[in-house]
């Protein structure tokens, strides 16, 4: 019988570090997802000329590593003087990262409604707001479900990287056991362990939600 | 009334409307026929205001379709349109298809606008089809269950853009059925069709148009019996 001197105090403090994770997660998710939709009606209403300034942004948002991002903008933040904590910065920057993505997800889901149901619907009176509310975003959310839950997912598992500004978040504080007490197989295991319970009731989420909004 | 005058369009180079005039009377019945890229079906979403003009005017109760400051929501809500394409909103049963416009332009409670689903669901023989989505309906039910959204906002006029077009042989008949019975109640209705039977039958008046131009409009025994134009006859030995 291998023994191991993981202590209760040790799991609890991973599951500090998993907390920090799950709440960085839910922050970034909720503020990127509005100003997702916010920027992909923008950039469907506007046209790519209009938007061009935008895109460019989101583009930006895109291609620079996350690692390099939290880096420059919590030095960013220090020039400023803007007094941010490393939470904040965090949330600020996986924030963006994620409204990038979700922008392009929200575009192609919007131009995805076909044209001709828009068309009946607006011939029947109702005005673009109704029409995106009760047509468009119900028919949207379907295409866009399965590409958003990867994003989440995938931001959840990005968030480790706000570590290199000093949050103990799951992974900073897995590495901190693994150094104290040297069984590295045992906490990663347990870390990822703990990063599937996180992951697993979004992806079946998104399941349950597809299949129930599947045409009948 | 509706009132078109010397309406003009154009896709880019190509000019689809080349001034049309044509006024529709309340009540009146008017076909329109007429080869592919007539401009037929354009008209009709000109009407609407679904499609901006080039120039000309549209004149609906008196109200300029695409003048400025025009409420078009206000003003598609009393005219109702059905297109080839049926377009139901896959995420609604029949009945809440035929509910969302009364509920949310028409403002009427939910009990409201579900007795009035129900009353134009069942006249177009869909009674039995309420809680069931469009996915499972055919293609003449959707398409009688469009008439039945379009009709629930209780419009003044109809407009009709190739309603048979897409639809089996089999389900034509039902639908044309459905427009027969409008057309009996005195609606006022202009029809774009390539259906020649139905439109000799109850049309009060069957305009031709070919390439952008309204070549002959007459009654349908005189148009059909006795064509005045050369592009009259040929379209109507091409088609008979």
């Amino acid at each position: 019988m291998p023994t191991t001197a993981l202590t209760l105090a040790d799991l609890a403090f991973l599951a500090q570090g998993a907390g920090l994770t799950l709440a960085i997660t839910a922050v970034a998710v909720a503020c990127g997802t509005v100003l997702g939709i916010l920027c992909g009606i923008l950039r469907v209403q506007f046209g790519p000329f209009w938007t061009a300034p935008l895109t460019f942004l989101l583009d930006v948002f895109r291609s620079v590593p996350l690692l390099i991002r939290l880096v420059l903008a919590n030095a960013a933040q220090s020039i400023a003087k803007l007094g941010w904590g490393p939470f904040t910065t965090s949330c600020i920057v996986l924030s963006l990262y994620t409204a990038a993505y979700c922008t392009e997800i929200v575009r192609g889901a919007i131009v995805a409604v076909p044209q001709p149901l828009r068309r009946a619907s607006r011939s029947l009176g109702l005005s673009w707001r109704q029409d995106m509310t009760f047509v468009v975003a119900p028919l949207a959310t379907r295409v866009a479900l399965p590409s958003w839950i990867g994003l989440t997912l995938g931001v959840m598992k990005d968030s480790a990287l706000v570590l290199w500004l000093g949050l103990i978040e799951l992974l900073r504080a897995s590495q901190i056991l693994v150094t104290r007490l040297q069984e590295p197989l045992l906490i990663l295991m347990i870390c990822g362990g703990i990063y599937f319970l996180l992951s697993f009731p979004i992806a079946r989420l998104g399941g349950l939600l597809e299949k129930r909004w599947s045409p009948r | 009334m509706i009132e078109i005058q010397n309406v003009r369009k154009s896709f880019g180079s190509l000019e689809v409307l080349k001034g049309i005039d044509l006024t529709v009377h309340k009540g009146e019945v008017v076909t329109i026929i007429g080869g592919s890229g007539s401009g037929k079906s354009t008209l009709l979403t000109c009407i609407n205001g679904l499609e901006p003009i080039a120039s000309g005017r549209i004149v609906v109760d008196g109200i300029d379709v695409h003048g400025k400051g025009t409420n078009l929501d206000a003003l598609r809500s009393k005219i109702g349109i059905v297109f080839q394409q049926w377009n139901a909103f896959p995420h609604y049963t029949g009945l809440e298809n035929v509910m969302l416009a009364p509920r949310k332009v028409l403002g009427l409670t939910r009990q409201a606008a579900e007795e009035i689903a129900l009353k134009h669901l069942t006249a177009v023989g869909l009674a039995d089809k309420l809680t069931v989505y469009p996915t499972r309906l055919s293609g003449g039910q959707q398409q009688r269950m469009a008439i039945a959204r379009a009709l629930a906002m209780s419009p003044e006029y109809m407009l009709f853009d190739e309603v048979t077009s897409a639809l089996d042989p089999m389900l034509v008949g039902e639908v044309l059925d459905t427009l027969r019975m409008l057309a009996s109640q005195g609606m006022t209705m202009i029809c774009v069709t390539h259906e020649m039977k139905f439109a000799r039958e109850v049309s009060d008046r069957v305009a031709f148009f070919h390439r952008g131009v309204m070549a002959e409009i007459a009654p349908p025994d005189a148009l059909f019996g006795a064509p005045r134009e050369p592009e009259t006859r040929a379209f109507l030995a091409a088609t008979h």
